[in-house]
């Protein structure tokens, strides 16, 4: 299944693009799609472990089951304030 | 009651909203573009949100705070966009009988703010770089 993944910041910035699609298997729980990414945008390595993935605006669990219309996130370590 | 907004914050509207007969308190935060941080000076700040996230998170911590505090009215307002020096990022308004709760909540409410509520500062400086803020990676938490 392909998963939407907006990104944010310095995230955004490395990709140039607002949102990538990520293609992991059926049901593929946060983690995969973290693996994935980190595999299909390599740029985004050194963010990714310091990252959050947000679904549904809530931060997810590796373990969490996705599916291919979650609203998913990448969020790096926040600066609002 | 929660605010993303791309125009200026008014302190004075802010304060009023949480104004009431019932409050013998206000505290009022502001968080203001500072211009220099670690002796590197700031030019301007750019402030970028994920909306749906963050006007959720700001909902959640205004009911998380009145779970734990007995308050009057909250108000979070946050800007994004480009901001100079000295102009509010960030707006915090808490009114409560009284002052314990109010100062409590208050310091509750950014210290939380600036831990979850996914908004992120990218510094222009005065050099001509820019750099978005990413604590723990590219530099040490304040």
């Amino acid at each position: 299944m392909n998963v939407r993944v907006q990104l944010f910041a310095a995230a955004r910035q490395m990709v140039g693009q607002e949102a990538v699609v990520v293609n992991v298997p059926d049901g593929a729980t946060v983690g995969v799609l973290r693996d994935a990414l980190r595999r299909q945008y390599p740029q985004l390595s050194s963010i990714l472990s310091a990252s959050l993935i947000a679904v549904s605006c809530q931060y997810a669990r590796d373990s969490m089951p996705l599916s291919s219309d979650s609203e998913v996130a990448l969020i790096p370590p926040v600066s609002g304030g | 009651m929660y605010q993303i907004t791309n125009e200026p914050i008014d302190p004075q509207a802010v304060l009023e909203s949480v104004r009431s007969p019932m409050a013998g308190a206000i505290v009022l935060f502001l968080g203001v573009a500072r211009q220099f941080t670690a002796g590197r000076e700031t030019h301007a700040l750019e402030y970028q949100c994920y909306p749906s996230m963050a006007g959720q998170k700001l909902a959640e911590l205004e009911a998380e705070a009145r779970r734990r505090w007995p308050l009057t009215a909250v108000t979070l307002v946050h800007r994004v966009g480009h901001l100079q020096i000295q102009d509010i990022s960030v707006a915090v308004a808490v009114s409560a009988a009284h002052r314990q709760d109010a100062f409590q909540a208050g310091q509750w409410l950014i210290d939380t703010l600036k831990e979850v509520v996914p908004i992120w500062k990218q510094e222009h400086w005065a050099d001509g770089t820019s750099e978005w803020v990413h604590p723990g990676i590219n530099r040490p938490k304040e």
